[in-house]
């Protein structure tokens, strides 16, 4: 009779989930994960506060990034977790439009429930997915605009700042953003079209007002020089180092210091003393007058630096030597043995600045004049932090706009134009695909009614008066969040990125399709731990 | 638990002793109850599969105990990740498992057809059928079946102008997983990765030359076939060169540090004059390795270990770049790639031993500046790399899989190069062989016989199910067309091209993966067919 019961082959807390309830349970957390973000999307949208929990609990953290707010939330459901994982991947990629790409995939998933309860097999979406984002792509890429190579560097910049105006328009320094636009497409232009952003450093002093942030020409460390050495210097030959300059050790293994007398100890203690200046000397010999180390500098070779009239810089971190390096033309250098080979750095001037109350290190007239500090100011922790996210999201369009420098309109304008060609695309698929065509087209609607919500408008309303004129090839009318209306997009002068719009679109496709193709989940059994007793 | 026999026994004044004690602290299966259980767990995970099935087969999730998610179509994969306790259950995974070593595709077919099988037995048993005939009937079936597949076999020469069909049978591999958006890109990834590894001569493919690399970022569009080797490491020092050319790489297995015996020793140091010369011998240990390397030509040092800061821009003064952390299998790749030898130790460095290659550049991916080096142009060209990139770590995972499975599919072409048609022609066009050879058997296994036939047919009707199409319809269309049309290429249109012969739509599989499945699944069943008692503690079975 033991052979009627229900024989479990899985382990005993493991879970499956089939069918129905492993769609109805992904669809749920999808769209709870956009829904989450979907009220910080757009110019009006609004902020999250995130207090963490465990090492550095009751900390406060205020933004409007979603990636950085997904990253925080700390989901359980597997289909939320793939979302989670999608922004994070487009915060690495392109650095902006995680908040949508988020949306986006979960209002396809959406419609895709009221698909799948017309029993639509899952695989028939999907097919239907993909020519709308066919569609959706060609439309995309045949509305972006070239900046002409033979354009003016100040047409350019026109071009760069709107962009930046209007992924800024959406977080905290929207208030500031005029200022802040300067600041991004100053520090991007700097980098003369290479867009290496490591070359870009950002330095956070709390205190001030936000409007007082602002682009050092050169660069700044935020470091101390050793005392009783020179504050000053002129026509600066740096050597940036990476070595120890406490007492050096022995590196070979297994070797340990033993004597019978006082007399062998002091005389091992002038052997040491004697390594160091040997050392200091060494560095010397390189003719620099700037010696700037990773590690710590001890006293004694401070004082032997002090004595030669060098300045020391100890403790700069490994990104500050890397970027000193770049910035200055010099190498990282851990042995001294021989100076001819050895690449010094160069800068015009190196001074201490005051800014706040902090004090820090000016490199300026660098070799590699690419290189420059943002300074950001502000009132608390929370908004400096918040307003650095935001600078490295404009900072990321930027650079990718100058090495793809196309461009498409902003304020939902490109949205509905794709609903509007997927839309095309529907009426001309024949089959049970169309419908789910058509729901791309929805979806990517919602994008923009999801803006106006945000700011407390009509969406519906404003929805409608925007579908009329795409549906006349009005392709640059767009939403209008200053006034609430519909407007031209190229008169308002907001457009975006073309690299981050597509990225948005294919990543949000590809991790909806993922979660569709899902027809049961199986979850392990939780592994045991111990209870955490660690003091936090 | 006196129910079970020969636990208790009588003597002859009728005094009860016992045989086998402390039974209540056992749990115990006999006879049918043990068989019935164990069919109906195999069949549980059979049909968590069944949906996997075919180029129209849902994915499944999978969450590890730590939470990791996992999205795959993998019958292999899938099963592995299941937390599977029972004893049947896990028989099941490990039939999946040793599918997916011999031929690397086809694990989700031969689970469904395992479980199909002992669906059938099932019934046999309950017309009071003894297991053990049932299943020499079984093993019987199998052999007529395996022959018939010799025979419905067609040739599919394989060599450098037969890339195109290939490349098709690729696709039909890859047609079931998530990456058929890039489904050409893809099989030809997968085809030139073999045609350049494999050895035609011998109809031999060296797995061990194929490395599949993922990485997460980018477009699945921007997946590539790397000929040399590519290292997910940089250069040791940032302000080393990022390309070179003509290269002769130092391979080495020893650190860049000083030297550590292996015996147990302690060194004391007593004076100062005894400081002062380790400090020397230190300092003269590391030019001495720097200077080694040098001097035997090279211009690349890959080293498993780390270097000490010291050595280490002792390396940039030299301008001799060079890699750190440089994990074994890669160093392996790495030296058969460019011909060079692991070299063990820095007084063994001799010129000849170097490796040598055309070319080696840094590739960077991304806004978070993810660099990878790839060493191409090398000596021995054959060793190739695979590149897939993904929008999310899942979707990069589920596409290396799926690379895996193309290759597998394409190397047992090379090795054997018969091929049957997919979409359950061949299972059809056996399933009525089988049956036709019932007919005409006199014994009992002639029931058998006709088990296994229906059995066969649970591909096809699987793959039915999953394109949504109307599964004992299609299949009783295809198969009165095979019986009358005497045509065994004819399956289950599962794409809605509107066509069923699976010639036409390349739908091919290797008859050596065909055979296996049936081998395998019908192994399997045999051996299950032969427990009659299962005896575990008392709470292990719930």
């Amino acid at each position: 009779m033991v052979s009627l019961n229900p024989i479990r082959i899985l382990k005993n807390e493991a879970e499956e989930e089939k069918a129905e309830v492993a769609r109805m349970s992904s669809f749920i957390g999808a769209i709870a994960i956009g829904d989450l973000v979907k009220s910080t999307l757009g110019p009006k949208g609004m902020d999250k506060i995130l207090v963490s929990y465990g090492r550095n609990a009751g900390q406060v953290e205020v933004t409007n990034d979603g990636a950085t707010i997904l990253k925080s939330v700390g989901v359980d459901n597997p289909a939320a977790k793939i979302l989670v994982d999608m922004s994070k991947v487009q915060d690495e990629e392109v650095g902006d439009g995680t908040t949508s790409v988020t949306v986006l995939a979960a209002e396809l998933l959406r419609e895709a429930e009221k698909l799948v309860e017309q029993k639509l097999h899952p695989q028939t979406i999907i097919v239907g997915w993909r020519i709308a984002v066919d569609a959706a792509r060609q439309a995309l890429a045949d509305t972006s605009f070239d900046h002409d190579n033979n354009m003016n560097d100040a047409a350019f910049r026109v071009d760069l700042e709107n962009i930046a105006r209007t992924t800024l328009s959406s977080k905290i320094l929207s208030n500031h953003k005029e200022h802040f636009t300067k600041l991004a497409v100053d520090a991007v232009l700097r980098l003369k079209g290479s867009g290496n952003l490591k070359a870009i450093q950002i330095i956070k002093i709390s205190g001030g007002l936000l409007e007082e942030s602002f682009l050092d020409e050169g660069f700044l460390l935020n470091k101390k020089v050793g005392v009783h050495q020179p504050k000053r210097i002129e026509n600066a030959n740096i050597l940036i180092a990476n070595t120890p300059m406490d007492t050096d050790k022995i590196k070979v293994f297994g070797s340990t210091i033993k004597v019978d007398s006082m007399a062998k100890i002091a005389e091992l203690e002038v052997a040491e003393k004697e390594k160091m200046k040997d050392k200091v000397n060494k560095i010397l010999s390189h003719k620099c007058n700037v010696f700037i180390n990773r590690q710590l500098i001890y006293n004694y070779p401070e004082q032997l630096f002090a004595d030669a009239g060098v300045m020391a810089i100890e403790h700069a971190d490994f990104d500050g030597i890397e970027r000193l390096a770049l910035v200055t033309g010099g190498e990282i250098v851990s042995t001294f043995d021989s100076p001819e080979k050895v690449k010094l750095g160069h800068c015009k001037v190196i001074e201490q600045v005051l800014i706040g109350d902090e004090c820090l290190i000016r490199f300026s007239g660098v070799e590699l004049g690419s290189a420059c500090t943002i300074v950001i100011r502000g009132a608390t922790q929370q908004v400096i932090d918040e307003a650095e996210r935001s600078l490295h999201d404009a900072l990321c369009v930027l650079a990718a706009t100058v090495k793809e420098p196309k461009v498409v309109f902003g304020g939902g304008a490109s949205e509905m134009l794709m609903a509007e060609a997927v839309s095309r695309a529907a009426a001309r698929t024949a089959g049970k695909e169309a419908a789910a065509v058509e729901a791309f087209a929805v979806a990517l609607r919602r994008l923009p009614a999801a803006v106006a919500d945000n700011a407390g408008y009509d969406s519906a309303e404003l929805i409608a008066r925007l579908r009329a004129h795409h549906a006349q090839a009005d392709s640059t009318m767009g939403l209008d969040m200053e006034n609430g209306r519909v407007g031209d997009m190229k008169k308002l002068g907001i457009t975006e990125s073309y690299v981050v719009k597509r990225q948005v679109l294919l990543s949000a496709a590809e991790a909806a399709e993922v979660i569709l193709r899902v027809d049961n989940i199986l979850k392990a059994a939780p592994r045991r731990r111990g209870p955490d007793r660690r003091p936090c | 638990m006196s129910m079970f026999p020969g636990t208790v026994a009588f003597d002859e004044f009728g005094r009860p002793f016992i045989i086998l004690r402390d039974q209540e602290n056992q749990k115990r299966l006999t006879g049918i109850d043990a068989l019935k259980s164990h069919i109906q767990a195999a069949r549980q995970i059979a049909s968590i599969l069944r949906t996997s099935l075919g180029p129209r087969g849902l994915d499944k999730m999978m969450v590890s105990s730590d939470g990791e998610v996992t999205v795959t179509n993998d019958g292999a994969t899938i099963l592995k990740l299941m937390d599977v306790e029972h004893q049947i259950g896990k028989l099941m995974v490990q039939l999946a498992q040793s599918q997916d070593d011999e031929i690397g595709d086809g694990t989700t077919g031969v689970v469904v057809l395992a479980g199909a099988l002992l669906e059938q037995a099932s019934n046999l048993i309950d017309k009071g059928i003894h297991p053990i005939r049932i299943a020499d009937g079984f093993e019987m079936a199998a052999a007529a079946a395996l022959t018939h597949l010799d025979g419905i076999s067609e040739a599919f020469p394989v060599n450098k102008n037969t890339r195109e069909n290939l490349i098709k049978v690729a696709m039909t591999t890859l047609g079931s997983k998530v990456v058929v958006k890039c489904h050409r890109l893809m099989a030809e990834i997968a085809v030139d990765a073999i045609l350049s590894v494999a050895d035609l001569e011998k109809r031999d493919v060296n797995f061990e030359l194929i490395k599949v690399e993922g990485k997460v970022g980018g477009r699945m569009e921007d997946s590539m076939l790397v000929r040399g080797v590519v290292i997910d490491k940089t250069m040791s020092h940032p302000q080393m060169p990022k390309v070179l050319k003509d290269v002769k790489l130092a391979i080495l297995t020893c650190a860049f540090e000083p030297p550590k015996p292996k015996t147990k020793h302690k060194l004391h140091v007593g004076s100062a004059e005894e400081y002062r010369d380790l400090r020397k011998y230190e300092h003269e240990k590391f030019l001495e390795m720097v200077k080694r390397v040098k001097d035997a030509g090279a211009n690349l040092a890959i080293c498993q270990w780390g270097f000490d800061d010291e050595a280490n821009h002792l390396l940039l003064a030299e301008q001799l770049p060079a890699v750190r952390w440089v994990g074994g299998p890669e160093m392996e790749l790495i030296a058969i790639a460019t011909g060079g030898r692991i070299v063990p130790r820095f007084e063994e460095l001799t010129p000849d031993k170097l490796g040598s290659c055309g070319l080696v550049r840094e590739l960077t991916f991304g806004t978070s500046k993810d660099e990878m080096l790839v060493i191409e142009q090398c000596s021995n060209s054959r060793a190739v790399t695979v590149l897939v990139r993904g929008g999310n770590r899942m979707i990069v995972e589920e596409a290396k899989r799926s690379v895996h499975d193309a290759l597998c599919i394409v190397r047992s072409l090379v090795q054997d190069s018969r091929v049957v048609y997919g979409g359950g022609a061949a299972e059809v066009s056996c399933s009525l062989a089988v049956a036709r050879a019932a007919d005409k058997l006199s014994s009992l296994d002639q029931y058998s016989y006709r088990a296994f036939a229906d059995a066969l047919e649970s591909v096809p009707l699987a793959l039915a199910e999953n394109s949504g199409l109307s599964p004992i319809d299609t299949l009783s269309e295809v198969k009165a067309r095979q019986a009358a049309e005497n045509n065994s290429n004819l399956g289950v249109d599962c794409m809605g091209h509107g066509s069923n012969d699976m010639k036409a739509m390349n739908v091919i599989e290797s008859l050596h993966s065909k055979k296996q499945q049936i081998a395998l699944a019908t192994q399997l069943v045999k051996m299950i067919l032969k427990i009659d008692d299962v005896r575990s503690p008392a709470d292990g079975i719930q």
